[in-house]
């Protein structure tokens, strides 16, 4: 594939590989905040590669898996109303909530589709007058442009049926949250790619500035990661903001696309599944558009906003946070499995859980040790 | 979530695209991107074409690697 292959090729990587190890000489963990990047790294296994001395671990990067308990069981109630179709992503009706998953509704007989776009979720609205249609709107800001799109089309189409229960969440907040909880070691950030595609350099400034470590925003191939890796390394002393993935990513990042944001949506206070509410970290519809906001259109009783324990031992809430690592967790394999998942982070396909499980072959009775051998 | 591919646009009407990719071809909405025309990439993100793909720069960061994989640094 075009823009693909090229940033496949072995004797590119080799090269990387030789560059890095012999410039590094002492350990520096570097996390991968995006879920993307961790399915990739996992795929070619490219932390093997690199240790002793480069430490990869995973972040809050993936949409599915930092989506709370409590805005599961938000959807849920929405796709028991009445007359409503639930719609999502693919991932998201698996995710279990504090008691229920939309997946488990589905079979009970609740309309809930999985669509590939928010604009199939406008088809569905505009072919079902009589019904009404509820989005739940998860992504980070690559995805919320196209769904601040789909409402600003709705109101221009005037479809009086179509709602969002936006989820979205922001990546910069969450990583000053990390930095400032001061729980994890952190050398330099493999930022984004398509993230930063959308919302550019700028706002990962105050991490270079503020904390002084290296942020190199990052493309998705092999290729790619080595060599942001290799601009890491070489940024150690000197921390600043660079861009790898500079095919796909301007340092003013999508303009259209931040003008769309801003017109419907505006950063509120959100809640992270195991991290915990985050300032500024997700997106409320604005004032103007809130006739197309589920949580304002629907009377929603108190009760679905109560929080409860998570007994279920699963610690995704650290995984999220590079505090452990899957095999760290009892269930890890066990119990949670890619068919059978107990959290989050299993049951996303870009889940840290997932990936370990999927790319390290890991069977009930085998258990892969910290430094990720089997 | 974010995954996103290279995708090549083979036909335009309105806001709505015709785009290929290993010899799928669905439809993208270009309402996030400007200056696109039939023939160029952009990375397409759950039914959104997100950014067009700069062509100069992928030949720029190919030609820097290049360099690294004959003189290792
Ligand atoms: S292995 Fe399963 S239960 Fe354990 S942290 Fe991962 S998702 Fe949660």
């Amino acid at each position: 594939m075009r823009f693909v292959d090229e940033f496949c090729d072995p004797k590119l990587a080799k090269g990387l590989i030789e560059a890095i190890n012999g410039l590094v000489d002492r350990e520096m963990v570097l996390m991968e905040v995006c879920g993307t990047h961790t399915v990739s790294i996992f795929k070619h296994g490219i932390r093997n590669l690199l240790a002793p001395f480069i430490k990869l671990v995973s972040g809050p990067g993936c949409p599915v898996c930092v989506t709370a308990a409590q805005d599961i069981d938000k959807a849920v109630w929405f796709s028991r109303q009445r007359d409503v179709i639930l719609a999502t992503f693919g991932d998201m009706i698996r995710v279990p909530g504090t008691t229920a998953s939309l997946e488990k509704q589905r079979a009970k007989g609740r309309d809930i589709r999985v669509v590939y776009s928010v604009l199939d979720a406008l088809d569905i609205a505009r072919s079902n007058p009589t019904k009404r249609v509820v989005f739940l709107g998860i992504g980070f800001e690559t995805t919320a442009p196209g769904i601040a799109l789909s409402i600003h089309l709705a109101k221009e189409q005037g479809l009086e049926n179509f709602f969002v229960y936006s989820c979205h969440k922001l990546i910069p907040p969450a990583m000053k949250a990390l930095l400032e909880s001061g729980e994890v070691r952190i050398d330099g950030f493999i930022c984004p790619g398509h993230v930063s595609t959308i919302i550019g350099a700028r706002p990962y400034k105050f991490i270079a500035e503020q904390y002084h470590i290296p942020c190199v925003i990052t493309g998705f191939e092999p290729v790619d990661i080595l060599q942001a890796i290799l601009m890491l390394v070489k940024a150690r002393e000197k921390a600043r903001v660079e861009i790898q993935y500079s095919r796909a990513v301007k340092p003013e990042g999508n303009v259209v696309a931040q003008q769309i944001l801003a017109e419907i949506f505006e950063p509120i206070d959100a809640a992270w599944r195991g991290i915990g509410v985050i300032p500024d970290s997700g997106l409320k519809i604005r004032q103007k558009y809130s006739r197309f906001d589920a949580s304002m259109a629907f009377e929603m009783p108190q009760d679905v906003n109560r929080v409860e324990a998570d007994l279920s031992g699963c610690i995704c809430g650290k995984i999220l946070r590079g505090m452990a690592t899957p095999p760290d967790c009892l269930l890890f394999g066990k119990a949670c499995t890619i068919e059978e998942p107990i959290g989050a982070c299993m049951v996303s396909s870009e889940g840290t859980c997932a990936a370990y499980y999927k790319y390290m072959l890991v069977t009930n009775d085998k258990r892969v040790d910290k430094r990720g051998r089997v | 979530m974010c995954l996103g591919i290279p995708v090549k646009i083979m036909k335009i009407s309105d806001s709505l695209a015709d785009v290929e990719t290993g010899g799928v071809v669905r439809q993208a909405s270009l309402a996030l991107v400007e200056d696109v025309r039939v023939g160029d990439f952009v990375i397409l993100h759950a039914g959104f074409a997100i950014q067009k793909v700069d062509e100069q720069e992928a030949m720029e960061t190919l030609r820097l690697l290049k360099g690294i994989g004959i003189c290792g640094l």
